[in-house]
């Protein structure tokens, strides 16, 4: 007779329930004053309360012969639901990074604010900062609900009000209940069952694994809803919201060598009211929270239990906790996955600017003083600020008789970008990696001015440099710049090599495959140089570069249809 | 009391018997019947040979124990006429020196007491008809550790009238400071006010002390043959101290080291740099125990050296001749003369060249402030470019001082190194009055860093540095920045040794990121129990400055509690600032946690001293 031990629970795991609810030593790890770092269980503890531990890893090594440990510092993340916050809130944000942080700041994918480099002994201020602008870093990183996107300037600002709304109360609604971050960095009194506190949706282990949400507002789709773990898409009529299509089971993360690691994309499940919104989320999260994978990290996020288990017993075993079926889901289409740059006017007459900063990378430079800028724009604005789903920025709600002040703010600081970059610059988009960032591999984001600029000097040459290619870049295969969705994307292998990958299309519905791997940045142009030729010789009218590299038989077809094919209108 | 010390360095006078009574209670009865007869009817010239062929003897066989002449009782009596030999030393030049005025006047016939004047019963100073006084001074004008008690007594009210004693002085010092050979001249000064007479003039020795210090001890010798009519009909026991072993190595002789490691220690944006170098003693047999400095010595950069060229529009080529040597100019800058560290007398020559009011104001008494700001923060350069003078570069190899060796706290022990010596050297390289300043020792130690890079060093033994000998008790050690070089020898000896005892380090810089000296060595050392305690104080991380006395102050309670325990407390570093503020912080820590006075805290520390267990190394 056999008996199969049930696998081991991952590292992480233990340390969740060993937490007191999220607590671990953190208050001990802050008070030691040998290491600028905390203790190793505390560094899987603090992503829940919005931090990651980093170092400086170009200093890495000439530090270990200085006798110094590595230069340790923190990343801060905020929850920023749809990314709006107000221009006290981003005055307040500039404040903490040039007293705290490394004075800059740093748009993300996900729509959040990052600031880099706060010290150990600079922790506990920068958080209580943060929290006097009536923001909050909970569950920006860590197993849990992360910030919730949402598409933050539709064309019809009526329905994106409501929208923006609900995701507001799903972020709300999924948060944990723990006081441990009010007790940790905020000093609050400890209260009666602190360390015991229920958490009936996440669980007392929260969940396997870091759970994404997008809403996304037809027909862009600039939140990529296919990558996230549950996706809504809006359904409108005109100014009135009918509800939403579900999507469940994407994400971008994979490891590099690991075929039991893949991106994928969302299904397609359905169709709810408004009024649905926050149960089904619920028990979507609690699915996962019971059947996902807390034996191994790298498989534990939803996608793989729905591979594992498959679509049909998803749905069978979501409806059953709702106690309802799901109607089916309505018809929509998106056009395209990036931003529309420059002035854009709403439906109640105000003006919109969205600026392109690359990387997200908000910060003074002497050939750009984007951050003075910003914080001049911030003093005299009277609408709000909304940070895109591509690292870019809307100055929104701008009447027009201000425009023009604000218009000479963004030329006088080098904001206007936009006006003047390639469609290959403004689109593309990069992780922070190196030196920051513990799991890159190679550069991304300092490495993303030099490898666009080489890449439109070829487009140049083909007559290309007009056409809108989605370039992405990240350090590593996680995925944070959601690059599997790119119609170019360069994923970071070792310094100075990435995996090649091709064949996404611009409205973030298809997947791209691996072209090559492995392979400089010399490889990279002269891989991409027939395609470029061929592509300026063969495409057809309107024919994007990833569609074009499918249809030519360059990258093998996806597998399965795009997902919302059988449903486009 | 007048037994040889532990030290070995206070010594009776010797017997007028042929064999002193206790010679029994160390042979042994065989051995002492033996000696009884080898000696019986030998002339004095005989005697005094044979004290030489067994020191000798004792030189061959190794290191003395110090615990034999420890366990030696009481001589019963003493002769009528005697010298007494007092030091007071930092860095032990005094020591030596006093070691060698005593074997000469011996040699010479003369019965003699040795004595460091911590160790010095002054009661019994009115007792004395000879004394020879060899002190040192240290940072502004201070008395060295070991004489503080001994100065303090003679400036006090309670100190005798002296007339019944003959004296002279020896004071050593650096010019380069402006309370220069301060304590010796008070002390002087003071011994004649007592009404004791000057046997012969004081003596002032610069940092190159030897030639000053040469005429004073032959000198000294003579005269106290004189005042003491050697005793032809009783011989002197020597003792086998008279002739420490010669050693091999030494400040004339230094050991050729390599430097197998040059290694900046502090991280980017620090605004100062601290490196750690190791080198090998290879096959020398130079050995050191922790708390024990290295001597080494420096060459001048080359680049100050093209400098004093340039100012004196001289031929670096040209010979010149100085003490009957005859060398380039070129080498006597590099190899042979002080470049960097200003003193009295060449600023005295230099303001009679170079006519300058106000360079010859700042010699005269009222001109004492401006003449003390100048030492501290100008080089010979400054005072060459800013006051010009019509210089000769033979009359400038004359008056500037001899190269002297640097000393540095050593970093390492040998249990754990083997042969080799680990410094803790803080960079001095920044520029004032358009120049860029440089340490003489610390940049050169610092740009060591080619192939095979050699440096001449020797060892400057310290033994009121030394870790507890009994591994049991608990060690507090205080060393801001570079002072924190001998804990980690202490750190590194103790655990190799395994002792029971816990170590509390309290280290201070400016800032944790970047000056962390050490960081990851004692990070380990906690991990493995190697260290107990680090207690950190970074005074720029923070709008308030917060240095290690504060901290002492915090953890007053735990501290107190160490020291009542037995625990041994250590201060290395800044002799200006640093130290007197760790003393006021002790003081406090011990009224308040002892509940004592201030002043019963101050004796209770005193006694601490006394008996050791407050030990500094600062300058």
């Amino acid at each position: 007779m056999s008996t199969t031990k049930p696998p081991a629970l991952s590292d992480v795991e233990h340390i969740k329930t060993k937490s007191r609810r999220l607590r671990g030593t953190l208050v001990e790890s802050l008070a030691d004053p040998v290491t600028g770092a905390i203790a190793a269980s505390d560094t899987q503890l603090i992503k829940f309360h919005g931090s990651y531990q980093q170092d400086d890893r170009d200093s890495r090594e000439e530090r270990r012969q200085q006798k110094l440990e590595p230069d340790y510092s923190f990343m801060i993340r905020t929850r920023l639901p749809g990314g709006v916050l107000s221009p006290a809130q981003w005055l307040a944000l500039d404040a903490i990074s040039q007293q705290y942080a490394n004075g800059t700041l740093r748009l993300t994918t996900r729509q959040a604010f990052q600031l880099h480099g706060v010290i150990k002994g600079n922790l506990k201020s920068t958080m209580a900062g943060i929290n006097a602008a009536l923001l909050d870093t909970i569950s920006a990183c860590g197993d849990v609900n992360r910030n919730v996107m949402c598409n933050p300037n539709p064309v019809d600002s009526r329905v994106h009000e409501e929208v923006y709304r609900w995701t507001m109360r799903l972020s709300e609604h999924l948060l944990p209940k723990t006081r441990a971050y009010y007790e940790v960095w905020l000093d609050k009194e400890k209260v009666a069952g602190s360390g015991e506190e229920e958490e009936p949706i996440l669980g007392s282990t929260y969940l396997p694994r870091k759970f994404k949400i997008g809403v996304a507002v037809p027909p862009l789709n600039d939140v990529d809803v296919y990558s996230q773990d549950l996706g809504f898409i809006a359904i409108y009529e005109g100014e009135r919201l009918l509800g939403f299509n579900v999507v469940v089971g994407g994400g971008m993360g994979a490891t590099h060598g690991d075929a039991a690691t893949f991106p994928r994309l969302a299904d397609l499940i359905g169709f709810i009211p408004p009024e649905q919104l926050l149960f089904v989320a619920e028990n979507v999260v609690k699915v996962q929270r019971d059947y996902g994978d807390r034996t191994s990290r790298k498989h534990a996020r939803l996608k793989y239990t729905i591979e594992d288990r498959g679509i049909a017993w998803f749905v069978s075993e979501l409806e059953t906790r709702l106690g309802f079926s799901l109607q089916p889901a309505r018809p929509f289409t998106f056009e395209h996955n990036g931003d529309l740059f420059g002035w854009k006017q709403g439906h109640d007459g105000r003006w919109h600017l969205t600026l392109r900063l690359e990387s997200g990378r908000v910060a003074d430079t002497p050939g750009a003083r984007l951050l003075t800028g910003l914080r001049e724009i911030a003093r005299v604005h009277k609408g709000d600020f909304r940070l895109t789903a591509n690292q870019n920025l809307i100055i929104a709600g701008v009447p027009a008789e201000a425009r023009a002040e604000i218009d000479a703010l963004v030329a006088a600081h080098g904001l206007d970008g936009f006006r003047r970059s390639s469609p290959l610059r403004l689109n593309a988009l990069a992780c922070v990696a190196m030196p920051t960032c513990g799991l890159a591999m190679a550069e991304a984001e300092r490495y993303l001015p030099q490898i666009v600029s080489r890449l439109d000097e070829r487009l140049e040459a083909h007559g290309l440099q007009k056409e809108k290619i989605l370039l992405r870049i990240t350090g590593c295969p996680n995925g944070c710049a959601r690059p599997y969705l790119a119609e170019i994307a360069l994923v970071g292998k070792a310094p100075g090599r990435y995996n090649l990958y091709l064949g996404g299309d611009v409205r973030g519905q298809r997947l791209n495959r691996l072209y090559r791997e492995n392979i400089d940045e010399a490889t990279i142009l002269g891989v991409l140089e027939p395609l470029f030729a061929a592509y300026a010789r063969e495409r057809r009218p309107g024919e994007g570069f990833g569609d074009f590299t499918v249809r030519a038989g360059h990258v093998s077809a996806p597998s399965s249809p795009s997902p919302s094919s059988s449903l486009s209108s | 009391m007048s037994s040889l010390s532990a030290k070995g360095v206070a010594r009776p006078p010797g017997q007028a018997a042929p064999v002193s009574p206790f010679t029994s209670t160390l042979l042994g009865e065989e051995r002492s019947g033996l000696l009884q007869r080898l000696v019986e009817g030998l002339p004095p010239e005989m005697l005094q040979w044979l004290s030489g062929y067994l020191a000798g003897l004792a030189a061959q066989r190794g290191p003395l124990q110090e615990s034999v002449p420890a366990a030696a009782p009481v001589p019963q009596a003493v002769p009528e006429a005697w010298l007494t030999i007092i030091f007071g030393t930092q860095t032990n030049n005094s020591r030596m020196l006093a070691e060698r005025l005593k074997s000469q006047a011996e040699a010479s016939g003369l019965s003699v007491r040795l004595y460091r004047a911590s160790d010095y019963p002054v009661r019994e100073l009115q007792k004395e008809r000879l004394l020879y006084l060899i002190i040192s001074t240290q940072g502004d004008g201070d008395p060295p550790d070991d004489s503080r008690g001994f100065v303090e007594f003679l400036l006090s009210k309670k100190a005798p009238k002296l007339e019944q004693l003959r004296f002279s002085v020896l004071g050593l010092g650096d010019s380069s400071y402006p309370k220069y050979c301060e304590v010796g001249r008070v002390l002087d000064t003071r011994l004649a006010q007592l009404g004791a007479t000057r046997l012969q003039e004081r003596a002032d020795c610069d940092v190159d002390f030897e030639p000053v210090a040469k005429g004073w001890l032959d000198h000294a010798v003579g005269r106290a043959a004189e005042e003491l009519a050697p005793r032809t009909s009783s011989a002197v026991v020597t003792p086998l101290r008279t002739a420490p072993p010669a050693p091999k190595h030494g400040k004339e002789a230094p050991v050729v080291a390599e430097v197998l490691v040059n290694q900046r220690l502090t991280g980017r944006g620090a605004n100062k740099e601290t490196r750690h170098v190791e080198l090998s003693l290879g096959d020398s047999g130079l050995t050191y125990e922790p708390g024990d400095s290295l001597g080494v010595w420096p060459l001048n950069a080359p680049e100050l050296v093209a400098d004093f060229l340039s100012v004196l529009s001289a031929d670096g080529a040209a010979e010149i001749t100085r003490d009957g040597r005859s060398l380039p100019l070129k080498q006597w800058l590099t190899e042979e003369l002080e470049l960097t560290k200003l003193s009295r007398p060449v600023l005295e020559r230099h303001a009679a060249l170079s006519k300058s009011a106000e360079l010859q104001r700042m010699l005269t008494p009222e001109g004492a402030e401006a003449f003390r700001a100048l030492l501290k923060s100008h080089q010979i350069i400054d005072l060459l470019r800013i006051w010009p003078a019509p210089w000769t570069a033979a009359e400038l190899v004359r008056t500037l001082r001899k190269l002297a060796p640097r000393s540095y706290s050593i970093a390492s022990s040998q249990k754990r190194v083997g042969a080799e010596a680990h410094l803790t050297v803080a960079v001095v390289d920044y520029t004032a009055f358009g120049t860029r300043h440089m340490g003489t020792a610390s940049y050169f130690l610092a740009t060591r860093t080619g192939d095979e890079e050699r440096v001449r060093v020797f060892i400057e033994p310290n033994e009121r540095f030394r870790v507890p000998r009994d591994p049991a008790r608990d060690v507090i050690m205080i060393g801001p920045g570079t002072g924190v070089a001998p804990f980690r020898a202490f750190v590194q000896e103790r655990a190799e040794t395994g002792g029971k005892g816990r170590n509390w380090l309290f280290f201070g810089e400016q800032h944790f990121r970047s000056q962390f000296l050490y960081q990851t060595e004692w990070q380990e050392a906690l991990k493995k129990g190697e260290l107990h305690r680090i207690s950190l104080a970074f005074s720029r991380d923070q709008k308030e400055k917060i240095y290690v006395q504060q901290r002492l102050r915090e953890e007053g309670k735990d501290v107190y509690a160490w020291l009542e325990g037995g625990a041994h407390l250590y201060v290395c570093g800044d002799a200006q600032r640093m130290a007197p503020d760790v003393h006021a912080a002790l003081i406090d820590v011990i009224s308040t946690h002892g509940s004592k006075s201030r002043e019963d805290a101050e004796a209770w520390l005193s006694t601490l001293r006394d008996e050791q267990r407050y030990q500094r190394d600062v300058y």
